[in-house]
């Protein structure tokens, strides 16, 4: 095989891509801008760190069922502990977005990284709720009662039925997960390739 | 050529200072080991609610009137689910966002006729029963007019309903078979046997809950719980859970619109609500593009304290209010200044 052809396959020419895009010292950093020095950075990683422990307990859960945690001390603490990574995980997650809202984090190309790091909101959102409905107890009855009203007025309750708790389950534990993870790494790659937005210019910065 | 103007809400500068050692690998390791330890603590000392489900063995034994009075409800056609309109039938238009009937356009996706759903349908489940299979046949060979009689004699007399010796008494007159089909549903609910007919009616493997929920949220008990365990509407009970526990906190501002006018005063609220907060995602979704929006942050100069060390030690001048003007005589993007199409 002739390198011409090596160079013209597909994968050749997507691994090239890639690390044209993001090389590895871009990936795995080892250094970085002296600006990045605050204490809202931390919320970023605090964010994916609580996404973690979000999926590890909620795999846990998943082993024994959805209704293994009513009845089993084990399973009721695996529960706390999936609740509360997820209290964690919105709180880090909210201060993240402020923080980047007022830091203009978008600039200098980065808009898609704003719009993917929304949208991931509002899939976790969704996510949570969902979870909330599947918890086969009086919260679940409660929430999914009230909640098809605001979903049926919109016409989306035909589709995605909050009483039928198979149908939530998928999506809390399958369909939504699958989605918030995806959307969560094409975030941190967006971030890794545009790099950390950097503070706004000085007037002599711009002016010189 | 024309050099394109600096947008300061836009573009970034180009960063020409130094860098400092980051140990990425380190610095999740350690935010996940304190997510970690954090989590176990918080599980440990507050642990989670889990108030159990309310069956309609237990509403209808704790509350018979409630439960015989919806039940009645659901066969005369003015209950909650009766009058909903879709995706459960076509009794009402729905909710309106402006000209919009989107519930209707939908349809009855998800149909319900609650009188055979509720009543009716769990009734010739049960077996040998020969006054109420007598009664059946009376209920389902009526006209409709015959029906109408029955259900508004008995609903006159149920202002009085009272649940004794464990059953339902109504004194209704020329009420024909609406007596005993209203107190054999409750004694069926009692035992327990109303909650498995509802569940398995489309057959042996289920997870679908709609009929039992529908049912149960259209009596008071579940709504009266609810408002003990300060869920309502009026209490901001969509971001609560039972318990004093943080719940949905993230659904605030969702929450908030339903406390003030127009949409606390409106029959439509849901879907205004729901058609405000849609816009407001796409506000902030699409914030990098709308001017004005994107600009509060460098007029609030919050930014300042997120990078005080910056701005204390390198930059000590304000950056412009307002993008400098185009040099028309330039080439070249000034120096330090990077552009971009974001």
């Amino acid at each position: 095989m002739s390198t011409t052809e090596i160079d013209r396959q597909w994968t050749t020419r997507l691994r090239h891509r890639v690390t044209a895009k993001l090389p590895p010292e871009k990936l795995l950093p080892d250094t970085q801008p002296s600006y990045v020095s605050s204490w809202i950075y931390v919320f970023g990683v605090t964010t994916l760190a609580a996404l973690a422990v979000v999926i590890a307990t909620g795999c846990l859960l998943a082993i024994r069922g959805p209704q293994w945690w009513h009845g089993s001390d084990i399973g009721h603490f695996v529960n706390s502990l999936h609740l509360w990574s997820v209290e964690i995980f919105f709180f880090a997650m909210v201060i993240h977005l402020w923080g980047k809202y007022f830091m203009a984090a978008w600039r200098g190309g980065r808009a898609l990284t704003w719009m993917t790091g929304v949208v991931t909101f509002v899939v976790s959102i969704l996510t949570a709720f969902t979870g909330y409905v599947s918890q086969t107890n009086f919260d679940s009855q409660w929430i999914s009662t009230q909640a098809k009203d605001g979903i049926n007025a919109t016409g989306g309750g035909a589709y995605f039925n909050v009483l039928n708790l198979g149908q939530m389950l998928m999506w809390h534990i399958v369909l939504l997960p699958i989605g918030a993870v995806a959307l969560t790494v094409l975030h941190v790659l967006l971030v890794r390739v545009k790099g950390v937005v950097p503070p706004f210019a000085a007037k002599s910065e711009v002016e010189a | 050529m024309r050099k394109k103007a600096f947008r300061p809400d836009v573009d970034a500068p180009k960063w020409t200072g130094g860098h400092t050692p980051y140990d990425i690998v380190k610095e999740g390791t350690i935010a996940l080991l304190v997510v970690a330890i954090l989590t176990i603590a918080l599980a440990t000392v507050f642990g989670s609610p889990d108030v159990p489900a309310v069956t309609i063995k237990r509403w209808s034994n704790m509350a018979p009137v409630d439960f015989a009075m919806t039940a009645l409800s659901e066969l005369n056609g003015t209950s909650g689910t009766a009058t909903y309109g879709a995706p459960y039938n076509n009794q009402s238009v729905g909710q309106q966002l402006g000209p919009l009937q989107l519930a209707k356009w939908v349809g009855d996706r998800i149909p319900v006729d609650a009188a055979n759903a509720f009543v009716i349908d769990p009734l010739g489940s049960l077996p040998n029963q020969a006054v109420l299979t007598t009664d059946l046949s009376q209920w389902k060979q009526a006209s409709q007019t015959q029906r109408t009689s029955w259900l508004a004699n008995y609903t006159k007399a149920a202002a009085t309903m009272k649940f004794k010796s464990g059953n339902v008494n109504v004194a209704a007159y020329n009420a024909g078979p609406v007596s005993v089909l209203i107190n054999d549903l409750t004694q069926m609910a009692r035992s327990g046997a109303l909650d498995q007919s509802l569940v398995t009616h489309a057959g042996f493997y289920t997870t679908d809950y709609t009929l039992p929920l529908l049912f149960i949220a259209d009596g008071s008990y579940l709504g009266n719980l609810a408002e003990k365990q300060h869920l309502t509407g009026e209490q901001w009970g969509m971001m609560n859970e039972t318990g004093s526990y943080p719940g949905q906190a993230w659904l605030w501002l969702y929450t908030f619109w339903y406390q003030v006018p127009p949409f606390s005063q409106s029959g439509n609220a849901d879907v205004l609500v729901w058609g405000l907060m849609m816009a407001l995602t796409a506000l902030l979704l699409l914030v990098p593009f709308i001017p004005g929006l994107r600009s509060i942050p460098r007029w609030s100069r919050v930014y300042r304290l997120i990078w005080r060390e910056h701005y204390g030690q390198d930059a000590p001048a304000t950056p412009p209010r307002k993008p400098p003007r185009a040099d028309p005589s330039a080439s070249a993007a000034p120096v330090g200044v990077v552009s971009s199409d974001a």
